[in-house]
């Protein structure tokens, strides 16, 4: 799926790069025509072409040697199609008709090459392969035609593109190039942009002979936030690389701060995958917390609840191949009848019969689980299946250098508010929330009152059981999509709910997030897997000290359970 | 003489014992003799895969001994009870390991095979005396009797009970397993321990021996059914049952019902232990697969579907249970888990006595 994705969105860039340069290349070449040309007809050498077709026409017959001083000549020209041909020699598009020598942009076809007429853009039609051979190059070429291309994209008006453009510019840096960004410099009003300019120019300035400029350049950076700042800064340190004193400590000075920024800033992004693996947990938990916190029955087929959600999601996207944002939105709903629907035929079938021997319904709702993961596996193969992540929550959302932070991983941490709230609101404010807290709290009590308590039952457990299948969805956003998805949740569910007090919503959240939290706070010290039994060993002995969990119930509710 | 008399009292009234004890007896001939005397391909030869086969099935009905004790007659729904069994079997499994010496792919004459491919230089400390067998015993029962120790101490104490308690000896099985798949544990990660050998000195793969083992596996059940018939007979017993029924009432009258129960605890997770220790030789393996969660319920469901709080039940339930799994497995291995899962819901809607509650009592016949 993730490379399904990102090959997508690589293919989408690369086609919105190829049809802005016709485009870009224009925009320089309106304003500096008169001088490019004079500049052109006083400093060449005699020896190479100057006029825009005749380049074109040396640079079929050059030798590779040759051909860098031709590239030169070309930008020389300033023509509106330079960009054009530039793309085209680097991907290796650029042909020589051998009759004639004329050079053409070709594109492959079943017949030949598709010709277009570099100068005018016209295009012929397909012509045999035998009769053309390649414009081509090497790699310091390739080097300079990249370069090149990227100073006709700093003109863009898109600033995404023209920061694209900064960063190629800037991974083999030469003179020439540097100057080319000073001007942009001047002229960009993009901050990133700017940014990116600033940190480029400064690297390049640390290297300059003069203390001073050095020293401007070490107080630019100590405003930047990539790792690779600091590698180039600690080179500084060294007496041996950097003479002058006053830079040295500069440099240190920098050093802490920048690493102060990414220690600060890494620190919120292990805050946010933390709440983010929280929100997983709650999510899982949240629809438990309903059937076993506030009806008191053990459902351990909850898990499986989950995976018939998640493959509710995946049968409703085979269903909408070429919609994943509608498949996912139509989902959530489907997803929650579907699991919902379930649940109500086990609390009818099997757990209704079963009321006041918690024991014995834990093992009859496990033997549902084993049925129904045999179901999938019988119906969709026990293969792991993926569902695909729409556009708009796939990618990540890049704040700076230093913080950057996924949008399937954020909207999963809305989506459990929104459930959440949700869920309290139903509870809360609605005539069947009532219904369904006065029943737990006293059952006879509110059966005298006329409340219906098997219909009462029968609605909670489909609640907690659609709660259930839409967080399945969300975990088909997150993981593959097995037989095995839920059984993997089922005792984290239970922890939690445990853990943050059984009959209490909110306990099932801050639990949650604070297990998730607590989890990857522990994960760089002692590993993944030390730090779940780590939380596993925590909860043991915490249930020991508060048997009530985190928020105990108090009153009369709490003498139920 | 006083327990003795208990004991014989405690047997006489239990006539499912009497059947299982005579069954067992019968097997403890029949198995070698069928075995060992009968030439192959004879028709009444039995394979020495059947023979470890049955000795497997009797190593199981040893741990479902155990997981009745504390359910059955005490309450105590253990979900984790997998965990003592793997552990004992991990005890043995040491000691087995190393009776392998310079035999082992590597040829290190004390470090075994994975701990020289990890690049280990030498034997982590708790592998030390593991090579003596009394040493490994002792460990067998030990392990899991201070693991039990601890957990039901901290679970007793603090009066966690019913359901949660039955969730966190999974958490407990859970985090062991997660444990032992890690290769920095030091008991071979992913792959276990296995490859072995010879025990006590005896090829583990001639016939001879794998009957040795089953009949130290038969003898084992009896043993330990009739210990557990005469602690259940005991005024420790009683004490337990009445806490089973009515632990506020049975506190307030003065008993200190967390020791009681601690104890009951302890002792079916020593014998959990025991029923690993005898089923790692057998089967030739352990590996953390064993500690997964889904093997402990499992495990009670046999006790369910053979008739919870009989001790006999349980054995019924072992044993028909996995070879229904043997079979359905080798047949029809789709609906295996069908079979099981149906076996949970039918087991808990219909039958709350087990299939030795289909049989009818003597006092029913009588009336």
């Amino acid at each position: 799926m993730i490379h399904f994705t990102t090959s997508l969105r690589r293919c989408w860039l690369a086609a919105c790069f190829a049809a802005s340069l016709p485009l870009l290349a224009q925009e320089p070449s309106t304003a500096a025509d008169a001088a490019a040309e004079t500049v052109a007809s006083a400093e060449a050498a005699p020896a190479v072409p100057t006029a825009f077709p005749d380049v074109l026409r040396a640079l079929g017959g050059a030798s590779l040697s040759e051909r860098s001083a031709l590239l030169d000549a070309l930008l020389a020209a300033k023509h509106p199609n330079t960009a054009a041909v530039l793309q085209a020699w680097l991907e290796d598009h650029l042909h020589v008709r051998d009759a004639d020598g004329a050079v053409f942009i070709t594109a492959e076809t079943d017949a030949g090459y598709a010709l277009t007429d570099p100068a005018t853009l016209a295009t012929s039609g397909p012509e045999p392969a035998d009769g053309f051979s390649k414009v081509g190059s090497n790699n310091s070429l390739r080097k300079l035609l990249r370069s090149a291309l990227a100073s006709f994209t700093l003109g863009s008006p898109d600033a995404e593109v023209r920061l694209s453009a900064v960063k190629e510019m800037l991974r083999a840096p030469d003179e020439s190039t540097l100057n080319v960004l000073r001007e942009r410099r001047a002229i960009e009003t993009d901050a990133a942009v700017q940014a990116a300019i600033d940190a480029g120019l400064a690297y390049a300035d640390l290297t300059s002979d003069n203390a001073d400029t050095r020293l401007a350049a070490v107080n630019v950076l100590s405003g930047s936030l990539a790792g690779e700042t600091i590698a180039k800064l600690e080179a500084l340190r060294d007496p041996a690389n950097e003479p002058d004193e006053r830079v040295r400590s500069a440099a240190a000075v920098a050093i802490s701060s920048i690493s102060l920024k990414r220690s600060l800033y890494s620190g919120i992004e292990t805050l946010f995958f933390g709440l983010s693996l929280g929100s997983v947990l709650v999510l899982a938990a949240i629809g438990l917390a309903i059937t076993f916190g506030v009806m008191g029955v053990i459902n351990m087929a909850h898990g499986e609840l989950m995976m018939i959600g998640a493959y509710t999601a995946y049968v409703v996207q085979l269903l909408l191949p070429n919609h994943l944002t509608a498949s996912i939105l139509i989902s959530i709903p489907a997803a929650f009848l579907v699991s919902g629907l379930v649940g109500i035929a086990i609390e009818r079938g099997v757990v209704k019969h079963l009321y006041g021997r918690p024991l014995e319904t834990l093992l009859a709702t496990f033997g549902i689980s084993l049925i129904l993961q045999q179901l999938v596996r019988s119906i969709f193969s026990p293969l792991n299946r993926s569902v695909a992540t729409p556009e708009f929550m796939s990618g990540q959302w890049v704040i700076n250098d230093a913080l950057s932070l996924t949008w399937n991983r954020l909207y999963i941490v809305l989506f459990t508010l929104v459930v959440f709230a949700a869920l309290q609101l139903i509870l809360r404010r609605t005539s069947l929330g009532l219904t369904v807290r006065a029943v737990s709290q006293n059952r006879a009590m509110a059966r005298s009152m006329g409340i219906n308590s098997d219909r009462v039952d029968a609605i909670t457990f489909g609640l907690g059981s659609g709660i259930a299948g839409v967080a399945g969805v969300a975990l088909s956003q997150l993981t593959n999509v097995g037989p095995n998805l839920g059984q993997s949740y089922i005792i984290d569910s239970f922890m939690v709910v445990v853990f943050g007090g059984v009959g209490n919503l909110w306990g099932t959240l801050i639990g949650g997030m604070t297990l998730g939290v607590a989890g990857k706070l522990l994960e760089p010290a002692v590993g993944a897997v030390m730090a779940k039994i780590a939380m596993l060993v925590f909860i043991i002995l915490f249930i020991q000290r508060r048997k009530q969990g985190l928020f105990p119930q108090k009153g009369r509710a709490a003498e139920g359970h | 003489m006083k327990s003795q008399s208990l004991l014989l009292s405690a047997l006489k009234a239990d006539r499912g014992g009497q059947v299982l004890l005579g069954l067992l007896a019968i097997a403890a001939v029949a198995v070698p003799v069928f075995n060992l005397l009968v030439p192959e391909g004879s028709f009444f030869h039995l394979s020495t895969y059947t023979v470890t086969l049955f000795g497997k099935y009797l190593c199981y009905a040893l741990l479902a001994i155990a997981v009745d004790l504390v359910w059955g007659y005490c309450g105590i729904l253990s979900l984790g009870h997998t965990a003592f069994f793997a552990l004992g079997g991990y005890a043995i499994g040491m000691y087995l390991m190393r009776q392998i010496g310079p035999r082992g792919v590597y040829g290190d004459p004390i470090l075994p095979d994975f701990m020289v491919f990890l690049n280990w230089k030498e034997l982590p400390w708790f592998w030390e005396g593991m090579n003596h067998f009394p040493v490994a015993l002792l460990m067998v029962v030990l392990i899991p009797g201070l693991l039990a120790l601890g957990f039901g101490w901290l679970a007793f104490r603090s009066r966690v009970t019913g359901v949660y308690l039955s969730i966190m000896t999974q958490a407990l099985t859970f985090a062991l397993l997660l444990a032992f798949f890690r290769n920095e544990m030091g008991f071979g990660g992913n792959n276990g321990l296995t490859d072995f050998k010879e025990l006590l000195g005896f090829d583990l793969k001639t016939p001879g021996m794998r009957v040795a083992l089953f009949l130290t596996t038969v003898s084992a059940l009896a043993i330990g059914y009739i210990g557990c018939r005469y602690v259940i007979a005991s005024r420790l017993g009683r004490v337990v049952q009445a806490v089973r029924d009515a632990e506020g009432r049975t506190r307030f009258i003065g008993y200190q019902v967390e020791s009681y129960k601690l104890w009951i605890w302890v002792f079916s997770a020593m014998l959990a232990g025991i029923a690993g220790a005898l089923y790692v030789p057998q089967v030739g393996i352990i590996n953390p697969g064993e500690f997964a969660p889904i093997n402990s319920i499992e495990v009670v469901i046999w006790v369910a579907v053979g008739g919870r709080g009989t001790l006999y039940g349980a054995v019924a339930g072992a044993v028909l249970v996995n070879y229904a799994k043997t079979w359905f497995t080798a047949a029809f291995p789709e609906i295996w888990l069908y079979a099981l899962g149906a076996l949970f819901v039918v087991a808990t809607l219909f039958l709350p006595k087990g299939v030795v509650g289909l049989i009818p009592s003597r006092k029913e016949k009588l009336a």
